[in-house]
């Protein structure tokens, strides 16, 4: 047992120096964590604002203006231009210098000064569904937001606003900013880049160099092996994800409701499954190459597209759906962000617990299977 | 006599792609098997909000305001509630994202038509799907409220009203923006990985020293190991671009032929990428660690393929003119969403193009100085 330890952190030790001694590498598993920080923090939102907005205005009445000039106050369309006739709205969404278009019609004035329904023309740029959508929103809101003033104008003594009304409230995240949600999601990124992919590599590399051979020769048994070789991986991980939470709080003022102990807890355990699975791809694969292939393919792209880190699990199909119960990082998400933004307990997200656990005791299983019979 | 060579490098390098069967038929299946659950998973539309009412008024009225919630296809109400104080259980363990607050004698302030107000309390943790479909539980209650003040109790039409029109993709699909950007981060993620590990494994196996002294002339290395990768690109290009068709029934607008000309400038860009990576790594690890993460990540989050580029404050927006990935997605959704040509797309054909050749003659360099 006690010789079993020695063996490990010598196997650990020499790991480590491997590590120190690849300046790169060590570069990227500091600069990838600080670099997705900023730019979730700065850079990426789905907010949209400053629209490129084009207009057509056969009208050219105060009525008019006072539609085109709701739409430009709103801070969510920037107007970027005139389209005299329908040919040029043509060219303008073509060329992507509008994203929207909105066309008054003549005589639009006279109508609503007169009470009769009119219709205005909004067209959208929709190849960007996402943005289109709520852009439509924006103008639709806009526009009835207009309507119902030239409403109440046309006839005095009606109520004043709508009868029902709604009165959002929003918990976790009162001003919905997009970093609280995204960067949570990044801690599951950085683990699984740091634990999967450095372990899978690390072991594989051997082989390929052919000194694997030698480590089997030498009294060193699996276990510490495999042990010395994932420890120091282990411990980069955690320290990485945990500087991330840091900087969050300290640049982005990410708010930590829950418990420190909780959080890392949950982040162990996710990254004894992380860690397995790196070694049972280590065990399939021979060549560097393949192995990075197997890493993208299973667990990065998954992380990324099928956790929820981006994308909204319930929105997906339901046989994707089902397809995403077995992405270990779906689970690790809901109690990374019950623990950060919501301030609950391991009670609250107890089934994501379970299912981590036996996510990492059946990967755990496999690899050592796996590295046992290879090691024989 | 540079030709023979050149094909002798293109026939060995052919050789070690098929020495490793697993890699050859990562290299074909991967991208059908990623398109596939990329097209159907990366869409940012919301649907399905898992919502719990409280009706604590009960009456005829509070039931017609929560069939109309769900009846939509935004919301699914999962749960009825008596009290408010059980909303909590429900948001902290994510069961529901949103619940619906009707207060007591809701009903009878409709039916003598005083303003009310109903509570709707939201999850914040997602901000982007709770913004969405926040909007859309406003949207829902003021279209029921107009119908409600009309006296005639159908929907009055307002005053003055938007009629939308949405170009390009009409029933703004996700998928038909997603899908043409998926085809370009498949190429970017699968060859220049493969690429950028090409010369390296040379250099790490130590027979660079034994190509060194062979009359291979740089441009030759470099253009002979391109082109076993470039030709596993185009065979991914034609693979996910009749998946894209036939399954996902993505619209093919424009010409098919600039659609693969533009590809295989692309994939110039891509595979020139990944060869500069290999002349500046030491070891494979490195070799893909850069190329992952100092090049493709960052590329793939500042070229638009998720977030649009107009959200991105005005200092990063300069930094996305140097990501080829950032021109190619403009000239994929071009072709295929708007059904432009040259004459629309040139700049962006032009700059992809530009990237490409600046890249590989870089690489070139970088490898002649590593060789000497």
């Amino acid at each position: 047992m006690i010789t079993g330890l020695w063996k490990t952190i010598a196997v650990a030790r020499k790991e480590l120096r491997q590590i120190r001694r690849d300046r790169r590498t060590l570069l990227i598993l500091l600069f990838v964590p600080a670099f997705f920080l900023l730019i979730y923090g700065y850079a990426l939102n789905f907010d949209i604002r400053h629209v490129r907005l084009a207009l057509q205005d056969n009208d050219r009445s105060a009525v008019s203006r006072e539609l085109v000039s709701a739409f430009v106050n709103s801070g969510y369309f920037d107007l970027v231009g005139e389209a005299p006739n329908p040919q040029s709205i043509d060219d303008l969404l073509d060329r992507g210098d509008a994203r929207a278009v909105l066309v008054i019609p003549v005589r639009f004035g006279a109508d609503v000064a007169a009470g009769r329904q009119t219709l205005v023309q909004f067209l959208v740029d929709g190849d960007n569904a996402n943005t289109a959508t709520t852009v439509v929103g924006y103008a639709m809101g806009l526009v009835n937001a207009q309507s119902q003033r030239y409403e109440l104008q046309a006839r005095i003594g009606s109520p004043a606003g709508p009868i029902l009304n709604v009165e959002p409230r929003v918990w976790y995240n009162p001003e919905l900013r997009s970093t609280l949600f995204l960067v949570p999601g990044l801690i599951a990124y950085i683990a699984m880049l740091t634990a999967v992919v450095s372990t899978a590599l690390s072991i594989v590399r051997e082989k390929e160099a052919g000194t694997m051979e030698q480590v089997r020769m030498s009294p060193i048994g699996p276990v510490p092996y495999v042990l010395g070789k994932t420890a120091p991986y282990f411990v980069v991980s955690l320290i990485s994800s945990m500087s991330i939470v840091v900087a969050a709080i300290i640049l982005f003022d990410m708010p930590m409701r829950g418990s420190w102990l909780v959080l890392v807890g949950i982040v162990s355990l996710f990254l004894v499954g992380a860690l397995a699975f790196g070694l049972l791809i280590s065990s399939i694969a021979d060549s560097q190459q393949v192995a990075f292939q197997v890493v993208l393919l299973t667990s990065f792209l998954p992380t990324l597209m099928l956790s929820g880190f981006i994308f909204p699990i319930a929105s997906m199909p339901t046989f994707l759906q089902v397809v995403t119960r077995i992405v270990p990082a779906r689970y690790f998400l809901v109690a990374l962000r019950g623990i950060v933004l919501k301030g609950v307990g391991p009670a609250d997200f107890l089934p994501d617990v379970i299912a981590l656990v036996i996510y990492a005791v059946v990967i755990l299983a496999l690899a050592s299977v796996r590295v046992r019979r290879q090691w024989a | 006599m540079g030709l023979t060579r050149l094909a002798h490098i293109v026939r060995k390098e052919f050789l070690e792609l098929r020495q490793d069967p697993r890699l050859f038929g990562i290299v074909i299946i991967a991208p059908i098997i990623q398109l596939t659950m990329l097209g159907y998973a990366a869409t940012t539309d919301v649907r399905n909000v898992p919502l719990v009412v409280v009706d604590q008024d009960v009456s005829s009225e509070s039931r017609e305001l929560v069939s109309r919630f769900d009846a939509s296809p935004s919301f699914e109400v999962i749960d009825g509630l008596s009290s408010t104080d059980d909303v909590d259980r429900y948001l902290n363990t994510g069961k529901a994202w949103m619940a619906l607050d009707i207060p007591q004698g809701y009903g009878e302030q409709i039916r003598a038509g005083r303003p009310t107000t109903v509570q709707v309390v939201a999850d914040g943790t997602d901000a982007n799907s709770t913004n969405v479909a926040l909007g859309y539980a406003s949207t829902l209650v003021a279209s029921y409220a107009r119908e409600l003040a009309s006296p005639s109790g159908q929907p009055q039409a307002p005053l003055v009203s938007a009629e939308v029109r949405v170009w390009f993709n009409p029933q703004l699909e996700s998928k038909d923006f997603m899908i043409p950007g998926i085809l370009a981060l498949l190429l970017l993620v699968v060859t220049t990985n493969l690429s950028s590990m090409s010369i390296v494994r040379e250099k790490e196996l130590g027979t660079l020293e034994q190509l060194n002294v062979t009359p291979i002339a740089r441009w030759e290395l470099i253009v002979g190991k391109m082109l076993p990768y470039a030709f596993i690109g185009i065979i991914d290009v034609l693979l996910v671009v009749f998946v894209a068709l036939l399954w996902f029934e993505v619209p093919l607008r424009g010409s098919f032929l600039l659609l693969f000309v533009m590809s295989v400038v692309y994939l110039m860009t891509t595979l020139g990428l990944g060869l500069f990576v290999s002349t500046i790594s030491a070891t494979q690890q490195q070799a893909m660690m850069t190329a992952s993460f100092f090049f493709l990540i960052p590329m793939v989050f500042l070229s638009g393929f998720v977030f649009p580029i107009e959200n991105m404050p005005a200092a990063i927006q300069p930094v996305t003119y140097l990501i080829p990935l950032r021109y190619f997605l403009v000239i994929l959704r071009g072709i295929f969403l708007k059904g432009v040509g040259l004459e629309v797309l040139w700049p962006d054909a032009l700059a992809l193009f530009g990237w490409g050749v600046a890249i590989l003659v870089l690489a070139t360099l970088r490898s002649s100085k590593r060789l000497a």
